[in-house]
């Protein structure tokens, strides 16, 4: 199959729901002729128009609610945020808004709009344009929040945020717009809450999220040289979690190691090991849930501490074989 | 814009509506029927219906927390007002928003809001969806003095400027952001100015005078159709009471309240239909009995009305 970046991913996903339908636009800083920070929509001013790849002024707040208002009346808008940590600035319309104005409203509205936004680190950033910040959202009824690891799931899982009548938080990650992968030309979606095994092992579980995934794959192969087989589940959408797929897979290697990069303190790690812990596969443990996360510090700027801020592929080894030897 | 008389009257009615669904909506509270809070608009019925008079039936708005005459004015069925104001299935909402997030959706009002300055940002989207699909309606959107010192302020009057969004800002100026006074609040004599910053007209009217903010509402709208853009309207109006249940008044005196009894909307509005000619005073007494029944029928609606059903609670989360 031919291959595409993720990031080329994501802007084919946009080109072809705007091709298909005309409520569709995007609207963020510097989405037009520069492409976004990360490049993702160039080009796509000079196909579609200024009308419909929106510049703003630098608004977080303005953007989510101008697509908070103009999904509200008929429109599908995909937002775009340029560094996750600046949602922190357009919270008020996401959370107070359009989380809550279907329900609020007894059913009778909904706000289908897609929020993109790229998180983690990596890129010698810094504390404020490195966060993942997905658990705030997470937290949030009313939001659906969707993190992709890979160029195939990118495209499908937005072209299906699009197609959701929710708003939807979609978090990429800046080290993964440029990976590489097998990306099939037509439209395909994904469906939002499906979580996927990405290499079945039996072993032990690792429940990983966004650029992790492609961390815990590489710790997996390493771990396979020394007969240990790992299972690498990624849940791809946070809220609503597909909580079956993660549980059925701990019951069959007894043993979860979950990994993220955001802080460990109050992140998603703890909902899923009180998902695993809470459920049927908590007779099938044969060692505690393992949590390996970001440290709980903002992420600095020295290459040599942020590496060691969040974790890497021998983090992930090293937990894995531990809980092997707890397990055994 | 010149109104008939049937506007006029319709109009009239509006505003003895609102006066009446507040002052019930005050009884039922001392009554220990209402569960949460309310903020009530007496004495400012001109700005919400001056302003929605000039709009047409099809156009939009976005309300505040102070929401119930901007809801009543757009149109709303009464009884299902009530209903939600009291937390009943039969509720616009379903008993789910309460007296801050009462929305008619069908009716044109895309809600009332519990954030100051929560829907100024909204209605830059809504502006912008409704120019891009190129639909002929408009979208008013309400706020307070307080909204005007919130950043959202800045970042939605830029946005809907810059686009020429076909948006009508309505600042209703009651003087107080909770117990905090214009005067304390702004260097600025007028919060109307603040529009030639953002390059679009603005103009202050006299809140309490229902033709007056008809009239500068009519401008706003008639640019905001014609694709010329947004404007900034400033009702200068007072509301008698508290800003909420808990407020007991104790940032102004009793005399500056009553000074501005002595300016009721009402009063004044009903002046100017009998030196015109255009009602009588037992026609008027009609209509401000009327209004004060249908309130008490929405009451018994809405009392006889089931609360929602437990197994319900979920629903309305997702789509």
């Amino acid at each position: 199959m031919r291959e595409l970046t993720y990031s080329e991913a994501i802007r084919e996903a946009l080109r072809q729901e705007m091709l298909r339908d005309d409520r569709v636009f995007i609207i963020g800083e510097d989405v037009g002729v520069y492409g976004g920070a990360f490049g993702v929509t160039l080009g796509l001013v000079e196909e579609f128009g200024e009308e419909r790849v929106i510049d703003t002024p630098i608004s977080e707040l303005g953007i989510a609610g101008a697509i908070t208002g103009a999904a509200l009346t008929g429109m599908r808008p995909v937002g775009e945020i340029m560094f996750m940590d600046f949602i922190t600035l357009a919270s008020e319309q996401v959370v107070n808004q359009a989380a809550k104005i279907r329900f609020m409203f007894g059913g009778k509205a909904a706000v289908p709009f897609v929020l993109r936004t790229p998180a983690g680190s990596g890129t010698g950033a810094a504390a404020q344009h490195s966060q993942s910040l997905e658990n705030w959202f997470v937290h949030i009824p009313g939001l659906k929040v969707v993190m992709p690891s890979t160029p195939y799931d990118v495209k499908g899982l937005l072209i299906a945020s699009i197609h959701d009548d929710n708003p939807v938080i979609f978090i990429e990650h800046k080290l993964l717009y440029r990976t590489k992968g097998p990306v099939p030309e037509e439209p395909y979606t994904i469906p939002l809450s499906v979580a996927e095994v990405k290499r079945e092992g039996q072993d032990l579980t690792i429940v990983a999220t966004s650029v992790m995934v492609t961390r815990a794959l590489e710790a997996a192969e390493q771990l396979a040289q020394e007969g240990i087989e790992v299972e690498v589940v990624d849940p791809r959408t946070l809220k609503p979690l597909d909580e079956e797929t993660i549980v059925r897979s701990v019951m069959k290697t007894g043993r979860a190691l979950i990994v993220h990069e955001a802080c460990q303190t109050g992140g998603y790690g703890a909902e899923l090991a009180a998902v695993i812990a809470g459920s049927e596969a908590f007779d099938y443990l044969e060692a505690p849930i393992r949590r390996l996360a970001g440290r709980d510090i903002p992420i600095p700027y020295n290459r040599y501490l942020e590496y060691h801020t969040v974790p890497q592929v021998e983090n992930i080894v090293a937990a894995s074989r531990e809980l092997i030897r707890r397990g055994a | 814009m010149t109104l008939d008389e049937a506007k006029k009257r319709e109009m009239l009615r509006q505003m003895y509506s609102i006066r009446a669904f507040e002052e019930m909506a005050e009884q039922l509270y001392a009554m220990g029927k209402i569960h949460g809070t309310m903020h009530l608009s007496i004495g400012m019925e001109a700005s919400a219906v001056g302003a929605i008079a000039a709009l047409r039936p099809d156009d939009l708005i976005l309300s505040t927390h102070r929401g119930h005459g901007h809801c009543i004015a757009k149109g709303a069925d009464l009884n299902r007002m009530m209903a939600e104001f009291i937390g009943k299935e039969t509720g616009y909402c379903r008993g789910r928003g309460g007296s801050m997030h009462i929305a008619d959706i069908e009716g044109g009002n895309l809600g009332a809001n519990g954030v100051v300055a929560g829907g100024v940002p909204i209605a830059v989207g809504v502006g912008l969806s409704l120019k891009m699909q190129k639909r002929d309606q408009i979208i008013l959107c309400f706020f307070g003095d307080g909204a005007a010192n919130l950043g959202p302020f800045h970042e939605a009057l830029n946005m809907a400027a810059i686009w020429s969004l076909p948006v009508v800002y309505v600042c209703e100026n009651n003087q107080y952001a909770m117990s905090f006074h214009v005067r304390k609040a702004f260097a600025i004599e007028r919060i109307s100015d603040r529009a030639t910053a953002y390059g679009m007209p603005g103009e202050t009217v006299d809140g309490n005078d229902v033709l007056a903010v008809y009239e500068a509402v009519s401008k706003g709208i008639e640019r905001a159709r014609a694709g010329q853009g947004p404007s900034l309207i400033e009702n200068v109006t007072y509301r008698w009471r508290g800003h909420s249940r808990s407020d007991i008044n104790r940032y102004r005196t009793k005399e500056e309240i009553e000074s501005w009894q002595e300016k009721c909307p009402i009063k004044r509005f009903r002046k100017h239909l009998l030196d015109e000619g255009v009602l009588t005073g037992e026609e008027i007494d009609r209509i401000k009995e009327e209004a004060y029944t249908a309130i008490d029928a929405a009451v018994e609606f809405s009392e006889a009305s089931p609360d929602p059903d437990l197994k319900t609670i979920e629903e309305g989360v997702y789509a």
